[in-house]
């Protein structure tokens, strides 16, 4: 080194000289503390907040009913969003969840209503088979270390089309109805449908904190009955994902199989078995999806699900997680899906015309990447 | 040399498709005893650490760990038994904290709980690179902020931290200053002390004669030969590597 500058020598007591490189960046811990996956999707939850509350403050979207709809919007999105999210930190992609929402209500309708099936054994079954099917994504993208991309993508096509397969051989239709009836008094079909606190609310509808119905068959009952089971699957899995991934060593090893395959295989992280896993819990989390999905409408449809997995890999986007996987938060993504559910009710709620929906989509997933990669640059004063 | 060898390697052999990357390799490593491993780019060295390190598995030959064969199917089968690493491309997770990679695949919990032990980790790691003199802003900082020799402190630190039995340096002082290197070289001597077997592979026959007590020479994936060093001079190494007398 040429250096005219030279750096400061001094001894230590090993006796060997050593030299104190001043060029070293010292981060201070408020930018330590700021460089956050999530810091984009929280400002861009804030704005989107305040612009509707702007444009559709007086509409109800913000009453509890209004509230209500957008919470189990986003819920939809986050409940698919935590397990992309796993996934994509993992260093993967899942293009097939959209078809394995499809595919889940459809076995669970097929079982249970068609064959008899006990709800409950229906959707543990549909549960192992896209789980299965996850595993089988999985192991093929390790396998042949093809990009899961594609693996995915193919899964799209197979998962659909047997999907409407199956639903028209068995009922010569596309869509199965009956499955609440089926389901009706099923232990384990109540997680997935309903609500909860019921009490709670009704109390707070006798006490007028919210409106309650002044006439038909539920009047005096709240508008809002309860936190909507979706809801709670929602909340569980966020917290279950988080705490996953930021406190315990398989969280690690997902970062590390996600961001260094092979550093993290060289000191003996079992990357393979990590990324398996982050598939099978993106089947999880489509299934669940697609069971609470099912226990709302009463019906299956062989159509469920369609584009959802882009939708969740956008939610997990906005959220701050870097497509090339390693970088990412459940916070984050859950911030994400709020802002799509957000966005999407308050479009109604504000009169826009729905097909307008999508254009608002896409131009807040651009400009959510285009801030998240500018805070990240700012702060970290990263290269490249 | 009379104990039993802690590392014997007989006739270990590793083909990729068509290319044979280490043809009928044998060597004996005994408990504090320091092998360097020298040959041209490309003669099969670095394959053949990751087959000892459980990364590859040997097409053929057998590798026994204190007398006991021995077929890791992964890199985490060989720390178990105490064999560290320090690989030519150093195996650190860029988007990570200094702390974690050091505790990488080996992450502290807390007690009783399934949970990481962060600040535990942040402080041994503080310590560690303190003791090495590995000199870094702080363990919390990213790999990905540090410079090609710092990233290379770490990776020594993460082995020497671990190894309990074997390590196997690969190239370990190659993106290291003068001074750097003095102090890697100590290091190397401490952990010759502590009766760890080493593997070490250099392309610098000054830092190869300084350290060794044998030498083994690789050409295009064969074994030349194996010379004690004290017995040995440059010119017969090089002739050896280069194949030319
Ligand atoms: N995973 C692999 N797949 C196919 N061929 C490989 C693989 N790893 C190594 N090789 C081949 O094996 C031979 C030996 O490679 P190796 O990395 O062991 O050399 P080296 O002695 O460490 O060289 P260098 O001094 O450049 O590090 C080379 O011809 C290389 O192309
Ligand atoms: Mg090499």
């Amino acid at each position: 080194m040429d250096d005219p500058g030279l750096p400061e020598r001094h001894f230590r007591n090993s006796g060997i000289p050593t030299v104190t490189d001043e060029r070293l960046r010292q981060v201070s811990p408020l930018r330590r503390a700021l460089v956050r996956p999530e810091l984009g999707a929280i400002c861009g939850a804030i704005l989107v907040f305040v612009f509707f509350f702007m444009i559709a403050g007086d509409s109800g979207m913000f009453g509890p009913e209004g509230v209500q709809n957008w919470t189990v919007v986003s819920a939809q999105f986050a409940i698919i969003a935590v397990g992309a999210c796993l996934l994509m930190i993992a260093g993967e992609f899942d293009l097939s969840v959209g078809s394995m929402i499809g595919f889940t209500g459809i076995v669970v309708a097929i079982l249970s209503v068609q064959w008899g099936v006990p709800t409950w054994a229906a959707i543990l079954i549909a549960f192992a088979l896209s789980m299965a099917i996850g595993a089988l994504n999985g192991i093929l993208v390790i396998r042949t270390g093809l990009p899961s991309f594609i693996v995915s993508l193919a899964f799209l096509y197979i998962l659909r089309g047997l999907t409407i397969w199956l639903s028209i051989l068995t009922t010569r239709q596309t869509i199965i109805g009956g499955v609440r009836d089926a389901a009706e008094g099923d232990w384990l079909a109540a997680l997935f449908g309903g609500v909860i606190f019921k009490g709670f609310f009704q109390w707070l509808g006798d006490i007028g904190v919210i409106d309650t119905f002044s006439r038909g068959t539920r009047a005096g009952q709240p508008v809002v009955e309860g936190i909507p089971m979706l809801v709670v699957w929602a909340i569980a899995l966020i917290i279950f994902g988080h705490i996953l991934l930021t406190r315990t060593k398989f969280g690690n090893w997902i970062f590390a199989a996600g961001g260094d395959a092979q550093a993290a295989r060289y000191v003996g992280v079992p990357v393979n078995r990590v990324k398996i896993l982050m598939f099978m819990f993106t089947a999880f989390c489509a299934s669940v999806f697609a069971i609470c999905q099912v226990m709302e409408f009463g019906s299956a449809a062989a159509d469920r699900g369609l584009l959802k997995e882009f939708e969740a890999i956008i939610c997990v986007v906005i959220g701050g997680a870097l497509l090339t996987g390693g970088y990412g938060s459940v916070v984050g993504a859950a911030l994400g899906a709020l802002i799509f559910g957000v966005v999407q009710q308050g479009l109604f709620f504000s009169g826009a015309e729905s097909s307008l929906f999508r254009v608002f989509l896409g131009t807040i997933l651009i400009m959510a990447v285009i801030l998240n990669t500018y805070i990240r640059r700012l702060i970290t004063g990263e290269r490249g | 040399m009379e104990t039993q060898p802690l590392l014997e390697l007989s006739h270990i052999r590793k083909q990729f498709g068509g290319v044979v990357a280490v043809e009928d390799f044998s060597l004996d490593l005994h408990p504090g005893e320091i092998v360097a491993l020298v040959g041209d780019n490309g003669a099969g060295k670095s394959t053949l650490i990751k087959m000892i390190s459980g990364v590859y598995q040997p097409t053929d030959g057998a590798i026994r760990l204190s007398g006991e064969t021995v077929s890791f199917t992964d890199a985490s089968e060989a720390r178990a038994r105490g064999i560290e690493v320090v690989y030519q491309d150093l195996a650190l997770a860029d988007q990570q904290p200094v702390y974690m990679n050091l505790f990488l695949g080996r992450e502290k919990l807390m007690k009783g709980l399934p949970l990481l032990d962060r600040r535990s980790m942040v402080k041994e790691a503080q310590q560690l690179v303190e003791d090495l003199d590995v000199r870094i802003p702080s363990a919390k900082a990213t790999i990905r902020d540090l410079s090609g020799g710092q990233r290379q402190g770490i990776a020594i630190a993460r082995a020497t931290h671990w190894a309990k039995q074997l390590i196997l340096l690969d190239e370990p002082t190659a993106a290291l200053g003068v001074a750097e290197t003095a102090k890697v070289e100590k290091q190397i001597a401490a952990l010759k002390e502590r009766n760890v077997a080493i593997l070490i592979i250099s392309h610098s026959l000054d830092q190869v004669f300084r350290l060794s007590d044998r030498i083994c020479v690789l050409r295009r994936g064969q074994q030349i030969g194996i010379r004690e060093t004290a017995k040995t001079d440059k010119n017969e190494i090089v002739a050896m590597i280069t194949g030319v007398n």
